[in-house]
């Protein structure tokens, strides 16, 4: 069954992979223009998978604000998304989060640039027809 | 096939656990963070594929092998990944052979048995034969 990598060793150590192999296939076979995946593949992709998440984990952890805390927050991985190049793909799902309050007032704001923007606009047109 | 959502998150307990063993311990993980990382792994998954599929496109191939991945790593600037893949790729594939060894030994040690028993079976029929 290729459900699991047992790398058990005489020694009883750990598995070589510990993400279920069928769950990531299927994660992989939903993306587009992927035919088929070769059994290695797929093994290295779910020990790929476990070394990005201990990364992603220790280097949030290292650059937080958690530290003193001794905690691991969603603040912490969102800055990492936000301000890491290497994990810079996970910004649209790691999104910085605002109060309502704050976000209201951006929109708030942004409304009155733009309408300003059209006031000024709408005055250099009447000045051009004028001269 | 579609996939229903839940088929595209990996499992809590194992994710959990893996973030465990990486961060000191008595270090407090957030439930937000741990579902967090989770999603960020799924798209870490779909991400690789992409690209390790690019590689094999490019070597006009449809099926994704190991160095598909490996060069896909590389491409995410995951090359700290490389080394400790490698070394899992060739622990697989002599766990295969192993496996694989295995299986013809006991092929070979059935086939043996079975011309053992063969073999007593003709004596014991020779015997009757005599007796009679």
């Amino acid at each position: 069954m290729a459900d699991m990598v047992v790398g058990r060793d005489k020694c009883g150590e750990q598995r070589l992979v510990s993400l279920p192999l069928s769950r990531i296939r299927v994660i992989m076979k939903s993306s587009p223009g992927v035919s088929s995946i070769n059994q290695e593949a797929l093994v290295l992709t779910a020990k790929a998978t476990e070394l990005f998440v201990q990364y992603l984990a220790t280097y949030s952890y290292r650059h937080g604000s958690g530290k003193e805390k001794k905690a691991l927050t969603y603040h912490d991985l969102s800055n990492t998304a936000e301000e890491s190049e290497t994990f810079q793909f996970l910004a649209d799902i790691l999104p910085k989060k605002i109060l309502a309050s704050k976000y209201l007032k951006m929109l708030k704001e942004k409304k009155e640039e733009e309408e300003e923007e059209e006031e000024r606009n709408n005055d250099e047109e009447s000045d051009e027809a004028e001269s | 096939m579609a996939e229903r959502p839940e088929d595209l998150n990996l499992p809590n307990a194992v994710i959990t656990r893996i973030i465990k063993e990486a961060l000191p311990d008595g270090v407090n993980i957030s439930k937000e963070a741990r579902s967090a990382i989770s999603r960020a792994a799924s798209v870490f998954v779909l991400y690789a594929t992409s690209c390790a599929n690019n590689f094999a496109m490019k070597g006009k191939r449809k099926t994704l092998n190991a160095s598909d991945v490996l060069s896909a790593m590389e491409e995410m600037e995951f090359q700290r990944f490389v080394a400790p893949l490698k070394e899992a790729l060739e622990a697989y594939r002599r766990e295969q052979r192993g496996k694989k060894e295995a299986s013809e030994q006991k092929k070979k040690d059935k086939d043996r048995k079975t011309d053992s028993e063969e073999q007593d079976k003709s004596r014991e029929e020779d015997n009757d034969e005599e007796q009679s």
